[in-house]
């Protein structure tokens, strides 16, 4: 039988998949075409959402963006044949700008029904969670840190030596935290990978879990992630039945069990402590390191603490061996980073690519430059505590300690375009702004100095005391930089001077007159 | 929905009694109340200290905390409108102008308009395909003022 995939990502119904997928459905009825619909997870191509395939003896042949008005003529163009149509990009794994991609933690996302256990197994998987069942929990962890795996949530702290920290440690309980509170604007990737591929977040949980001596995991996911919170639900209670949750792990005698915990709406819960206070009912305030996690976590226990994306790679990691893995990448930062392309941009989506990719093949080769076709004026890489680059310089190599050495980071990944229209002294602005909204409070740089931020570049853009207002603010950047609990405050000021060092022009302006 | 008053001791406690024991602790719990009552009623933070046996402080301050938990009925729809930096990027600030002119309205945290709510939420993971918005849950993309009517009006 005709197979038709149309993605259930969120970002695709948000675009019309769901439309599409019943308009499909009753036009085929009314042909009375047998075909099975099978909704996938998103290619990560989402300017061309919603992007239906089509199952032919050459492949899968890919149309989009599809809209309800497409289904009619699409079927009469031979869609069931894979036939030509405006909307046609050919056979799908051709379409360059997905087959330039070295696809690790991306590999299965749209091409199979997420929560398909047959498909996830045909396709490799369990085969990591298998082997590590084989192997003495040292050596797992060493698998790890051979592979030279970073948390990629943005800190790029090697995930084996986390690893082994909590595998050392002795306690009753030790628990496995993913941290899904993807709340940085620009960065989707965790959204997509638990929505189109759950079962190798699942799968590198439990094999954490077994290295580690947890047996019981949380996933943290926030509540603006209903479809993801919905799929991880299903999944769980399908690797359950299938036995690979729960009291007996693929027989082996040991234990593993997850729950999905949902958010609550607050930004600063993605910083790990944060995350671990909200897991343990109360306000989300981050608590000062040290105690580590790895030591003290969750309710005072052993835990290890991971992002998605970081958790998601280490089924591919014990399948296919550290080395493999490790072959990937740029001087210290090994394997491959999910670059999310977002904002002003004419081609965004999901791009894998082994670290050391610069900044300019990403925007401009992948993305396409400007949505709108205007002149690029700043890139922001890293989310809302990253900085902005200036649109003329983009030859940096995207690896931690490359956008370090610019002034920058990389945190989960998230690249935002804007262009010329963009005022960044609004931008800096906003970085404050948001910052006196999600911050939680407890250390005075970051609850005070958010707001104060507010207020010192509202002055400075109405033209009062301009000097000893730029002054002012660079010295509260300081204090917030140096002075702050958390990357929270203490990161607010890297957008803000970045803008200002390289923009210095949109805080000189003209004060616009205010109507009387 | 519980066949109590809603912030009674007695509606707390049944909604509550569904709790499994690992998450009768206070965030889960205010969750839990207001998927029963769609918000947090007066009365219900005494209810949930006593039940949980912790201080009315520690609940008011989880309650008062995050930006999900409301202590007012929710009206029959809710538009969070995201406004980060991606959904900037792609005109966010028109969508706003365009439903302050239409729904006489300057969105900020939880404005009414009618039985319509405009909530400024700092994205939704959309950043691709923005600005976004969620109507009631369902996530639309690309949005502009014509594609909220239609999405405003479904909800209703």
């Amino acid at each position: 039988m005709t197979r038709i995939y149309v993605p259930r990502d969120s970002a695709a119904v948000s675009v019309g998949a769901d439309d599409v997928a019943r308009m499909l459905e009753e036009a085929l009825a009314a042909r009375g075409a047998s075909v099975e619909i099978v909704r996938n997870g998103s290619r990560g191509m989402l300017w061309l959402e919603p992007f239906i395939e089509v199952e032919t003896p050459n492949g899968r042949v890919g149309y989009g963006p599809v809209t309800v008005e497409d289904v009619g003529p699409l079927l009469d163009a031979g869609l069931l044949d894979g036939g030509a149509h405006a909307l046609c990009h050919g056979p799908v794994d051709q379409i360059p700008w997905l087959a330039s991609q070295q696809r690790v933690s991306f590999a299965r996302v749209g091409v199979h029904d997420p929560l398909d256990l047959d498909d996830y197994r045909a396709s490799g998987g369990l085969r990591g969670l298998q082997r590590a069942l084989t192997m003495p929990d040292d050596e797992i962890c060493a698998d790890v840190l051979a592979s030279g795996l970073r948390g990629r949530g943005g800190a790029g702290f090697p995930a084996g030596i986390k690893w082994r920290t909590v595998m050392e440690a002795e306690a009753d309980q030790k628990y496995v935290c993913c941290n899904a509170d993807e709340g940085d604007s620009g960065t989707f990737a965790d959204r997509m990978l638990m929505e189109g591929g759950p079962f190798a977040l699942l799968e590198g949980m439990a094999i954490a879990g077994i290295a580690a001596g947890a047996t019981k995991g949380l996933i943290y996911v926030r509540s603006e992630y209903p479809a993801a919170i919905r799929t991880l639900r299903t999944a769980i209670d399908i690797a359950r039945v299938d036995g690979w949750l729960g009291d007996d792990v693929l027989g082996s005698g040991r234990a593993f069990d997850l729950r999905v915990v949902e958010a609550a709406g607050s930004y600063v819960c993605g910083e790990e402590t944060a995350m671990l206070e909200s897991l343990e009912g109360k306000r989300g305030m981050v608590r000062p390191k040290p105690p580590i996690p790895a030591l003290q976590g969750l309710f005072g226990k052993p835990t290890l603490v991971h992002n998605v994306l970081t958790l998601s790679a280490v089924p591919a990691i014990l399948a296919d061996g550290a080395a493999a893995y490790q072959a990937l990448g740029f001087d210290r930062s090994r394997g491959t980073q999910v670059f999310q392309l977002a904002g002003n941009i004419a081609r965004g989506g999901i791009v894998e690519l082994a670290f050391g990719v610069t900044l300019r093949e990403l925007v401009l080769d992948y993305g396409g430059g400007t949505a709108n076709g205007r002149p690029l004026r700043a890139v922001q890489v890293g989310g809302p505590l990253g900085a902005y680059l200036p649109g003329d310089t983009l030859d940096i190599p995207m690896d931690y300690e490359a956008l370090a050495a610019a002034g920058g980071l990389l945190g989960h990944g998230g690249i935002v375009v804007f262009d010329d229209t963009v005022d960044m002294a609004a931008q800096a602005r906003f970085a404050m702004e948001f910052c006196a909204v999600e911050s939680c409070g407890k250390c005075t740089p970051c609850r005070i100095g958010s707001t104060r931020g507010v207020e010192v570049i509202d002055r400075i853009t109405a033209g009062i005391d301009r000097d000893r207002n730029l002054v002012l603010l660079e010295e509260l950047c300081e204090t917030m930089t140096d002075g702050s609990l958390c990357a929270m405050g203490g990161l607010t000021p890297l957008p803000v001077r970045s803008a200002l060092a390289h923009f210095p022009e949109d805080f000189h302006r003209a004060p616009e007159a205010t109507e009387p | 929905m519980s066949a109590y008053a809603p912030g009674s001791a007695e509606a707390v406690r049944s909604v509550l009694s569904a709790l499994p024991a690992d998450e009768r602790l206070i965030l889960p719990a205010l969750q839990r109340l207001q998927e029963s009552f769609g918000y947090i009623p007066d009365g219900a933070v005494d209810a949930v200290a006593d039940e949980l046996n912790v201080s009315r402080a520690e609940v008011v301050g989880v309650l008062t905390y995050y930006h999900d938990l409301r202590q007012t009925p929710p009206p029959a729809v809710v538009v969070q409108v995201c406004v980060a930096e991606a959904c900037q990027a792609q005109g966010v600030r028109e969508l706003l102008r365009g439903i302050e002119g239409e729904y006489a309205v300057a969105v900020g945290k939880r404005t009414v308009a009618g039985d319509v709510e405009f909530d400024k939420v700092y994205c939704l993971g959309n950043c691709a395909l923005g600005p976004a918005v969620m109507v009631n849950g369902h996530l639309v993309g690309r949005c502009d003022t014509r594609r909220l009517r239609t999405a405003i009006e479904a909800a209703r």
